[in-house]
């Protein structure tokens, strides 16, 4: 397999490359990569206006072309090349929950918005908190996945919060990091110990950060809106009070800290505290916390109920400052895909989460449109940053890296239509919205997909 | 352009002859009553009132009718009815009712009426008084009582307009670009 | 003309629609005067009560309005009904409307759910009581009560005492009499008040005395019994001795206040019998009224073209 992807805008920060220049991949490697000089540059833009990539048969429908013997040429101008975008944050539900997605439909999803690496979480059936159940994801994976899937391992076992869960039989098998996410470790004792513990393998503790006897009963933000709506209020505080006692608890043990999905402006200013003050400790936010606030439960659209819940617009503020000034360190999707009839029925009784995969991008590149941070720091945010949280020696186009890159093109503008999602939620708050910049081309696992 | 059928001198004149008519054909006022249909009749049900009043000296029930709830149209009209009072602060069983509208045109507004007094109680019996018949009768309703014939073109409407509703006392005629 | 199919909430109605529900409720209760106390209007049309929560008053004034306008009625309780099988509440309400419904009159502990049918459903659907969220027939008749009562609403001087903070009739009654012009007083402890609703503009008041000087109006809300275990307040005694009405302290509002119950009433505890009986209250009228009410909402719903 030959693929040399010409006259792209190449963004690599791990090698500080910020240029137009063109990569070649051999044999599912980076092979070599060249920026072109000014004169280049002056001379191919004399040729014809950007185009999208050309395929060099057919029209590709996401089906993969495996070009072992061939040799293929990608325009890329105009365009910006990005090394493949790693989400730490999924959820694939395969075992136990395949109606909702599967590791093929979650992976295909990944794929469609530029991600070649994703970590699923383990609120599987049975709970990933075990070697045999980090096995079956890893083998599925290999075999159906269209991406590479780490999986994440459970804290404790069942996810009960209650005894810590076998961590270093499961980093044998497979695991990059811990998370009882979809709970909270309410017990502290218990988080403090899997922070301790986790230093012998020097993995991250992905904490979801929720005092469940502040959110009981909540299923939106606390505010006059839950109350005009006369729905369950969750607090800020509840995700406040758990994000300063873990800082306090990975300071105690110097265990290393991951905060999971943060939504209010109360836990930015609480790393940002914590960082000045030396803690191991990194953050991550969703998209959807700085694009859309407690407005979208009007109406009881149970599409927009999520867990943290969508806020307010001075908590997507703050979100974006601390994205800005790197309080926050990554951006990752928590894509919670669920069936639709899960989802249409009673407010109260609709499960949380949005099937973010195939949006991530387009919102996180109107961050670079308002100015908040440039191209480069997005890719820092959606690939740098958690390979290098989970320690992967990914998202580089350093020669002899694998070949794992999207092409971004990011004038096109476009409807999203939950409809067309290729992954089996189809539950999200932005249906109907119009947006800029998306992915055309993913290369991975030795594949090209394409839309 | 509308054209003025009546003016405030003929309906005051035909009014009067109505009044004389209602106390002739029922030999007096005794057990009489006038019931006024929103919103045209009610006003026209008074000043007949008055006029029988002044005529026979003697004191004559009034009252008001809806009939939003009886009409047999509500799925094909473009406007729901508003509704409004119905006012009959009498026991209408054994009474005489004279039922009292404005303008007499399908009949259907009648049925309706007809129907609403029945649902009060058992009148003697219902006669009708009418300023306008404008003929194209849908149902076999007939007026006892008429201020004044005129015939009329379905393409055309007739309006009555009255001061208690703000505005100067006359008939008109007028023609209608469009089908209701 | 209302401009929707169904009535959710008052937070969806116009100033005028709400007015033209109470000049529409006049005529219905000139019906409800006679000795035929129905009207042909919506002969041929089928109401389908569902209700999900239990409830006596309203449901039966539901079915009584029903009938008075001479559509068929059907009740559809859950604890016999195909839910208890397992049947979604989207399947349940598309069979409903198979059927031949025309309305659907729903009540259910979740919030939100008439909006969620109204969406999915051709029929009109009236919310009944949702959740926490709106009881907007009862905000209705209440408004209808006061503006029979008082001949205005615009400038009145209204207090809601009680639980406020789950009380899905002091929330349509806040909406509507916020609209309507009213100066709105909240009089409970704070644990049962959202304290979010001082944003609304609206006074809130924790001690009954205070909130009750010169007041026109008067609503007392029904203390739930359920709320006493989970930290609202220590006991219904307790309550009762701060927030309860004596007439001792109705003294303190104006003389010509009038006092409002939606019911059903826990007499000693919020309200004492004597109030309860006496001159100044209204609470059984506000029942007849309810009936006039919702007659005018399912008449005026009917002609709203699709």
């Amino acid at each position: 397999m030959r693929i040399l992807i010409k006259n792209g805008h190449i963004i690599d920060p791990s090698q500080g490359i910020d240029a137009i220049g063109d990569i070649l991949i051999e044999d599912e490697k980076i092979k070599e990569i060249n920026i072109q000089s000014k004169e280049q540059r002056a001379k191919s833009k004399k040729d014809s206006p950007p185009t999208h990539p050309s395929p060099s048969r057919g029209e590709g429908k996401g089906e993969g072309e495996s070009l072992l013997s061939e040799s293929r040429i990608i325009d890329a101008k105009g365009l910006y090349v990005l090394p493949g975008l790693i989400d730490m944050h999924v959820h694939f539900r395969e075992p136990g929950f395949e109606y909702k997605e599967t590791i093929k439909t979650g992976t295909m999803a990944a794929v469609k918005g530029g991600f070649t690496t994703v970590c699923c979480m383990p609120n599987t059936y049975p709970v990933n908190d075990n070697a045999s159940v980090t096995e079956f994801i890893i083998r599925k994976a290999a075999q159906e996945g269209y991406c590479t899937v780490l999986p994440i391992g459970a804290i404790t076992k069942g996810q009960k919060g209650k005894e810590l869960a076998e961590i270093g039989t499961m980093i044998n098998e497979g695991c990059i990091a811990f998370s009882d996410d979809g709970h909270p470790v309410m017990n502290s004792l218990i988080m403090r110990r899997a922070l301790e513990y986790s230093k012998t393998f020097d993995v991250p503790v992905i904490s979801h950060c929720e005092d469940l006897t502040l959110s009981e009963g909540g299923v939106m933000n606390e505010g006059l809106m839950s109350v005009t709506l006369g729905l369950g209020g969750i607090p800020p505080e509840a995700e406040q009070i758990m994000v300063f006692r873990d800082i306090l608890l990975a300071e105690l043990t110097g265990g290393r800290l991951h905060i999971a999905h943060v939504s209010t402006e109360g836990s930015v200013n609480l790393i940002r505290y914590a960082k000045k003050r030396g803690v191991n400790v990194t953050a991550e936010t969703c998209p959807h916390y700085f694009s859309i606030t407690e407005d979208a439960v009007k109406g009881f659209d149970s599409n927009a109920k999520v867990n943290p819940p969508l806020r307010t617009e001075r908590d997507i503020k703050a979100i974006k400052e601390g994205l800005r000034d790197g309080t926050i360190d990554v951006i990752a999707t928590d894509h919670a895909p669920h069936h639709r009839d899960e989802k249409l029925r009673e407010f109260d009784m609709a499960p949380f989460g949005i099937s973010g995969l195939e949006t991530a991008l387009s919102l996180s590149l109107r961050l670079v449109e308002e100015g908040i941070l440039t191209m480069n720091q997005l890719v820092e945010k959606m690939v740098l940053s958690p390979s290098r949280i989970l320690r992967l020696n990914k998202g580089t186009f350093k020669v002899g890296a694998n070949a794992d890159i999207a092409i971004v093109d990011i004038n096109k503008e476009y409807r999203v239509e939950s409809e067309r999602f290729v992954s089996k939620g189809k539950n999200t708050p932005f249906e109907g919205w119009v947006l800029k910049g998306m992915c055309f081309l993913t290369i991975c696992k030795g594949k090209v997909y394409e839309w | 352009m509308p054209k003025e059928l009546m003016n405030k001198k003929d309906i005051d004149r035909a009014l009067m002859r109505m009044s004389h008519e209602i106390i002739e054909k029922n030999k007096g006022i005794e057990k009489l009553c006038l019931v006024g249909i929103q919103r045209g009749g009610v006003h026209l049900a008074k000043r007949l009132a008055s006029k029988i009043q002044q005529i026979e000296k003697k004191e004559i029930s009034v009252g008001s009718l809806d009939i939003a709830f009886y009409r047999d149209d509500l799925n094909i009209r473009k406007v729901q009815p508003v509704v409004r009072r119905t006012e009959v602060l009498f026991e209408v069983t054994d009474l005489k009712i004279i039922l009292v509208d404005d303008v007499l045109f399908t009949g259907r507004s009648i049925r309706a009426a007809l129907d609403a007094l029945i649902d009060l109680g058992r009148p003697a019996s219902i006669q009708l008084a009418v300023l306008i018949d404008r003929g194209h009768r849908e149902l076999p309703i007939k007026a006892d009582y008429v201020g004044k014939n005129i015939p009329t073109a379905l393409s055309e409407t007739v309006e009555v307009q009255l001061v208690e509703e703000g505005l100067e006392d006359r008939v008109i005629l007028e023609k209608v670009s469009s089908e209701e | 003309m209302l401009t929707n199919k169904d009535l959710l909430g008052i937070k969806e109605l116009s100033v005028e629609e709400i007015n033209l529900i109470l000049d529409t409720s006049a005529g219905f209760k000139d019906v409800l005067g006679r000795d035929i106390k129905k009207v042909p209007t919506l002969r041929g049309k089928t109401t389908v009560n569902l209700f999900f929560e239990p409830s006596t008053r309203t449901r039966t004034s539901f079915e009584l309005a029903a009938k008075r306008l001479s559509t068929d009625v059907i009740n559809f309780s859950v604890p016999t009904s195909s839910v208890v099988k397992g049947e979604s509440l989207i399947d349940t309400a598309l069979t409903v409307q198979a059927l031949g419904a025309d309305f659907i009159i729903i009540r259910h502990s979740s919030s939100g759910v008439p909006h969620l049918l109204a969406k999915k459903l051709r029929v009109s659907v009236i919310n009944a009581g949702d959740g926490t969220n709106e009881h907007p027939t009862q905000a209705l008749l209440d408004a209808f009560t006061i503006r029979e009562k008082k001949g205005k609403i615009e400038g009145l001087e209204i207090a809601i005492v009680g639980d406020i903070a789950h009380s899905r009739v002091a929330k349509s009654n806040i909406y509507s009499l916020k609209k309507l012009g009213a100066r709105l007083r909240l009089i409970g402890p704070p644990t049962l008040i959202p304290k979010e609703m001082e944003v609304m503009g609206i006074d809130i008041f924790h001690n009954m005395e205070d909130g009750l000087r010169d007041v026109d109006v008067l609503m007392m809300l029904r203390i739930q019994m359920e709320r006493q275990g989970k930290g609202f307040f220590p006991s219904t005694e307790e309550y009762s001795r701060n927030w309860g009405l004596t007439l001792e302290r109705l003294s303190l509002a104006k003389d010509e206040v009038i006092v409002m119950h939606p019911g059903p009433m826990n007499r000693g505890i919020e309200i004492t019998s004597e109030i309860a009986d006496g001159p100044r209250s209204v609470i059984l009228e506000q029942v007849t009224n309810g009936l006039a009410v919702r007659m005018a909402v399912m008449y005026l719903l009917a002609g709203v073209k699709r």
